[in-house]
C-alpha cells in the first residue's frame, strides 16, 4: 500500500513535473532541454502515479495507449520533415517563419519545434508504455 | 524503347487487378505487350540511335539502351515467343485462382529479359540478369504449396543469384579497367593487355555459366521442371538459361579472342553438351528429357561462342534460333500431354497422333528441327555447326567426336519425344485424351510452322543472323544460308548422325528398365549431390551456430559482446601501444565521485538483495551525471538523471518478479567472469585514455557554434544538431526507440498471457 503522504504530494508533483517538462521541451532549442528530455520528464510524472495509485488509474488519467502516442510523436516527425520537402527544400529541412505573438514579439516557429514535439511524443509512449507493462505485472 | 520496356512492367503491376476485371481475354492482351516491344524494336533498328536516361549519375551509371543484331534476336525470340506463352497459359491454366499473379510474374520476367538484352550499361545489365533469377524463382516456385518446387525455386535462385553475385564483381572489375560503364565503349585490347584480364574472364565466365547451366552447374535446370509448363517452355529453353549465352557473345569483342577463352569456354561448352545430351536419353519423365537436351544445346552454343571463328559464331546464332523454335514447341506438345492425359511418362504414353492430331503434328515438325534433319531450320542451323567444329584453332578431332555424339544422341531424344507418345501402337495413357483447345495448339503449332519456313526459307529471317554474328564479333560476319550446301563432308556427317541416332533409338528401345536404374544411380552423384550437402551442411551449421550464441541466457550474450569488444577494439590497441598516457589533472570532486562510483560497483557485485544491486547501479547513474554537470554538459546531465530515475523505476516493478537472490555461482562460474569483466574494463580504460591523447578538431565545434543561429534559430547546439543538422539521425534513433518499446511490449505480453 503506498504512502498516504505519496498519494497527496502526487497530483501537485504531477502538475509540476508536467509544466517543467513542456518548459523544457519548448525552450530545447536555446537552452538545455529539448523532445527527449520533456518526454521522459512526463513519462517520469506518470510513473509517479503508476506508484502512488494503481495502473488502471494511471492508463484513465493519460486517456491515450501509450502506442497511439508513439505513432502520433513518430507521425509528427515525419510531417516536420515533409514541411521542409513541400516548400521546395530536402526532408527534414528546417523552415522558419516569424510570427508575431502579442506580449512576446516576433516569435520564431519552425519545423524543428514540431520536430521536437514529436520527438517528445514518441519517447514518451515508448517509456509509459513499458512502464505500464511492468506495473501490471508486478500487480 | 525505354518506355515500350517499362510499359512491360507496367503490365506486370496491373495484371492481377486486369485478370480480375477482364476474366480470360486478360491473356491475349498480355500477349499484346511483348509484341508492342518487338514492333518499337524494328522501329527502332531503322533508327539506330542509343538512347539513354540519367540514372546514378554520380556514379556514371545510366539507363542506356542499344539495338543491335544480337539484341534483336533475342529480343525477337523474348516477345515471339513471350507472346505465344501467354496465350498457351492462359489455356493451360485456366481459370487457376492465381492466374493473374502468374501473368505478373511472367510479364516481370519477360520486361528484365528484354532490359538484360538491351541494356549497354552493365549495372542495367546486371539488375536485369538478377531481375530474371527473381522472377525465375517466383514462377518456379509457383505451386508453392508443393515442398519439391518451392526447393527446386530455391535451387536455381541460389545457383544462378551466385553465379550473377560473381558477374557483378567482374564487370565492375571491367568499369574499372576501362574506365566506362557502357558496353559498347570497352575496348577488348585494353582489358585483354591488362594484368586484370583473367579473374574477369573468370568471374563473369561464373554468371554466365550458373546461368546457362553449364556443366557443372546444370543440375538446377532439370530440378526446375518443378515449374508448370509455360514457364518451362518460356525460361528454361527459349530465353533466361540462354542470357548465359547471351552474355558471352555481348563480351565477346571485349573478352574473346584469347587463348584462356577458347580453352575455358568451349572446354566447358563440350563437356555440358556431352553430359547433358547422356542424361537426356537415360529419363523417362518427358519435361526433364526436354530439360536435359537443353543443358546440351546450352553447351553446344557456349562451346561455338567458345571457339569464336566466324563459322561458329555464325552457327551460334542460328542455332539459338532453330533451338528456342523447336524446343519452345516441344516443351508445349509435352505440357498439352501432360494436361490432358495425367502423365509425362514416355514409357506410359502411345499411339495419341490420331486423337490429338494438331498437337501431333507440331510435336513431329519440331522434333524433325531438333534432329537436324531437312528441310527445318534445325537442319541448316546443324550443318553451320558441323562446318564450324570441323575448323576449330585446334583440338578439332576431340571437339568433332564430341559434336557427332552429342548430335546422334539429340536424334535420340527427338525420337523419344514426338514418336514415342504419338505413334507405335494403340493408344496408351492413363486417361485418353481429345485434341486440345486451340489456345494450347496455337503456340507449338505456330513455331513449329516457323522452324519449317525459316528452314525452306531461310531468306526470310532476312540479314537478322549475319547482324547478330557481326555484333557478336565485332567485325563484319557476312552470311548467306541455303538449304542445300551441294554434297559435302559436312552433309556426309548429318546424314551418318541421323542414321546413328535411329540405330541408338532402336537399341536403348529394349532396355529401358535397366537405364533407368543406371541413371538413377549415377543421378545420385554428381554435382547435385555435392550442392545438397552443401546447403544441407550449410543449414546444420547454421543451426550450430544459433545453438552456441543464441542460449537464451542473458550471461551468455554479453559474454560474447563483451568478448568480441575486446578483441576488435583490444587488437588495435595493443599494437599502437606504448602510447604516452597524458598528464591529468584531477580536482577534488572528481576524485571524490570516483571513489562513490568505485565504491557503488564493488557493493553491486557483493550485495545479496536485489534491492540493493539497483541502489548501487542507480548511485554510479547519478555520479556520472555528477561528472556531467563538472564538465558542463548540462543536458547530457538532464537526460542521464530522468534515465536513471526511470531506469530505476522499473526495476523496482520488475524486481517483484524474479526469484529470490540466492548467490548460485560456483567458483568456476564466477571466476573466468571475473576475468573477462576485468580484461573489458581495462580494454575500455585504455581506450577512453588514449582517445584523450587525441586533440580533438576545433572544427566541429566552430562550425556549430557559427551556424547554429543564423541558420537554425537556435542557441542550444546540442539541440540544433538534433533536431536540425542530424535531424534525419534523430528520425531513425526515435525509430529504433519505438521499435524497441513494441518489441519489449510484445515479450512482457506473452510473458504475462502465459503467466495468467
Amino acid at each position: 500500500m503506498p504512502s498516504v503522504i505519496l498519494r497527496a504530494a502526487t497530483p501537485v508533483l504531477m502538475v509540476l513535473l508536467i509544466i517543467v517538462s513542456i518548459y523544457a521541451l519548448l525552450r530545447g532549442h536555446d537552452e538545455p532541454g529539448g523532445g527527449f528530455l520533456g518526454g521522459l520528464i512526463i513519462a517520469s510524472a506518470f510513473s509517479l502515479h503508476i506508484l502512488a495509485y494503481d495502473v488502471p488509474s494511471t492508463r484513465q488519467l493519460l486517456r491515450v495507449a501509450p502506442q497511439t502516442l508513439m505513432g502520433l510523436g513518430l507521425s509528427t516527425i515525419l510531417l516536420s520533415g515533409v514541411v521542409g520537402l513541400v516548400a521546395g527544400g530536402s526532408f527534414l529541412q528546417g523552415v522558419w517563419a516569424t510570427v508575431p505573438v502579442p506580449g512576446l514579439g516576433d516569435v520564431a516557429v519552425g519545423t524543428p519545434v514540431l520536430f521536437d514535439v514529436g520527438v517528445y511524443a514518441a519517447v514518451m509512449g515508448m517509456v509509459l508504455m513499458i512502464l505500464l507493462m511492468a506495473a501490471e505485472m508486478s500487480s | 524503347m525505354l518506355w515500350a520496356v517499362l510499359s512491360v512492367f507496367v503490365g506486370a503491376l496491373l495484371a492481377p487487378a486486369l485478370y480480375r476485371g477482364l476474366g480470360r481475354p486478360a491473356g491475349w492482351l498480355f500477349a499484346a505487350l511483348p509484341l508492342q516491344v518487338l514492333v518499337f524494336a524494328t522501329a527502332f533498328v531503322a533508327e539506330a540511335h542509343p538512347t539513354s536516361l540519367p540514372w546514378i549519375p554520380s556514379l556514371g551509371v545510366e539507363l542506356a539502351v542499344r539495338l543491335d543484331g544480337l539484341s534483336l534476336v533475342f529480343l525477337g525470340l523474348i516477345c515471339g515467343i513471350g507472346a505465344l506463352i501467354f496465350v498457351y497459359a492462359s489455356g493451360y491454366l485456366r481459370s487457376h485462382p492465381r492466374l493473374g499473379r502468374f501473368y505478373a510474374y511472367l510479364l516481370l520476367f519477360t520486361g528484365s529479359m528484354a532490359g538484360l538484352v538491351l541494356a549497354d550499361d552493365v549495372i542495367l545489365l546486371f539488375v536485369c540478369w538478377e531481375l530474371t533469377s527473381v522472377s525465375s524463382y517466383l514462377l518456379i516456385g509457383w505451386d508453392h504449396e508443393r515442398p519439391e518446387a518451392r526447393k527446386a525455386a530455391l535451387t536455381a535462385l541460389l545457383v544462378t543469384g551466385g553465379g550473377g553475385l560473381a558477374m557483378l564483381a567482374g564487370l565492375v572489375l571491367l568499369v574499372v579497367v576501362t574506365g566506362e560503364t557502357q558496353i559498347s565503349r570497352f575496348s577488348g585490347d585494353v582489358v585483354r593487355g591488362g594484368p586484370l584480364y583473367l579473374p574477369i574472364l573468370l568471374l563473369v565466365l561464373a554468371g554466365a555459366f550458373t546461368k546457362s547451366a553449364q556443366v557443372p552447374f546444370h543440375f538446377w535446370l532439370p530440378r526446375a521442371m518443378e515449374a508448370p509448363t509455360p514457364v518451362s517452355a518460356y525460361l528454361h529453353s527459349a530465353t533466361m538459361v540462354k542470357a548465359g549465352v547471351y552474355l558471352l557473345a555481348r563480351l565477346h569483342p571485349t573478352l574473346g579472342a584469347t587463348r584462356e577463352w577458347y580453352l575455358v569456354v568451349t572446354g566447358f561448352g563440350a563437356a555440358t553438351m556431352v553430359v547433358g545430351a547422356v542424361l537426356a536419353v537415360t529419363q523417362e519423365d518427358l519435361k526433364r528429357i526436354l530439360a536435359y537436351s537443353t543443358v546440351s544445346v546450352l553447351g553446344l552454343l557456349t562451346m561455338l561462342l567458345g571457339i569464336g571463328t566466324r563459322a561458329a559464331v555464325s552457327a551460334a546464332v542460328v542455332y539459338l534460333v532453330a533451338h528456342s523454335l523447336y524446343k519452345g514447341a516441344l516443351f508445349m506438345t509435352a505440357g498439352t500431354l501432360d494436361h490432358e492425359t495425367g502423365t509425362r511418362d514416355v514409357t506410359r504414353l502411345r499411339g495419341l497422333a490420331r486423337r490429338m492430331p494438331i498437337t501431333a503434328t507440331a510435336a513431329v515438325l519440331a522434333a524433325i528441327s531438333s534432329a537436324g534433319a531437312p528441310p527445318l531450320l534445325g537442319f541448316l542451323s546443324k550443318e553451320l555447326f558441323y562446318e564450324a567444329v570441323l575448323s576449330p584453332p585446334s583440338l578439332t578431332a576431340v571437339l568433332a567426336g564430341a559434336a557427332v555424339l552429342a548430335s546422334a544422341l539429340l536424334v535420340v531424344v527427338s525420337l523419344v519425344v514426338a514418336y514415342r507418345p504419338f505413334f507405335g501402337g494403340s493408344p496408351a495413357a492413363p486417361t485418353l485424351p481429345h485434341e486440345a483447345p486451340p489456345s494450347l495448339w496455337l503456340g507449338p503449332a505456330t513455331l513449329a510452322a516457323a522452324s519449317l519456313v525459316f528452314g525452306v526459307a531461310p531468306r526470310l529471317l532476312g540479314d537478322l543472323p549475319s547482324a547478330a554474328a557481326t555484333a557478336i564479333l565485332g567485325r563484319p560476319a557476312p552470311l548467306e544460308l541455303h538449304l542445300w550446301h551441294g554434297l559435302t563432308p559436312v552433309l556426309g556427317l548429318s546424314a551418318a548422325t541421323l542414321v546413328a541416332g535411329l540405330g541408338l533409338f532402336r537399341v536403348l528401345s529394349g532396355r529401358e528398365g535397366r537405364l533407368f536404374d543406371a541413371a538413377a544411380r549415377l543421378g545420385a552423384w554428381g554435382p547435385a549431390r555435392v550442392y545438397d550437402a552443401a546447403f544441407e551442411g550449410l543449414l546444420r551449421f547454421a543451426e550450430w551456430l544459433t545453438g552456441r550464441l543464441q542460449t537464451g541466457h542473458l550471461r551468455r550474450y554479453l559474454l560474447v559482446t563483451v568478448l568480441t569488444t575486446v578483441v576488435l577494439v583490444g587488437t588495435p590497441l595493443l599494437r599502437s601501444l606504448p602510447f604516452t598516457i597524458p598528464s591529468l589533472t584531477v580536482a577534488l570532486p572528481e576524485l571524490v565521485l570516483a571513489a562513490v562510483i568505485l565504491a557503488s560497483a564493488a557493493m553491486a557485485t557483493r550485495t545479496q538483495s536485489r534491492l540493493a544491486v539497483v541502489a548501487a547501479l542507480g548511485a554510479i547513474g547519478l555520479c556520472v551525471m555528477l561528472v556531467y554537470v563538472i564538465f558542463s554538459a548540462l543536458d547530457l546531465a538532464l537526460t542521464q538523471i530522468m534515465v536513471e530515475v526511470l531506469t530505476v523505476v522499473i526495476f523496482v516493478l520488475v524486481l517483484h518478479h524474479l526469484p529470490r537472490f540466492v548467490p548460485r555461482s560456483s567458483a568456476r562460474v564466477w571466476i573466468p567472469d571475473a576475468i573477462v569483466s576485468a580484461i573489458f574494463g581495462v580494454t575500455v580504460t585504455l581506450l577512453i585514455l588514449m582517445s584523450s591523447t587525441l586533440s580533438p578538431e576545433p572544427i566541429l565545434r566552430e562550425f556549430f557554434v557559427a551556424k547554429g543561429y543564423p541558420e537554425a534559430h537556435g542557441r542550444d547546439i546540442v539541440n540544433v544538431i538534433l533536431v536540425d543538422f542530424r535531424a534525419m539521425d534523430t528520425l531513425g534513433e526515435s525509430t529504433v526507440l519505438c521499435v524497441a518499446g513494441i518489441g519489449v511490449y510484445a515479450l512482457l505480453a506473452t510473458r504475462t498471457r502465459k503467466g495468467a
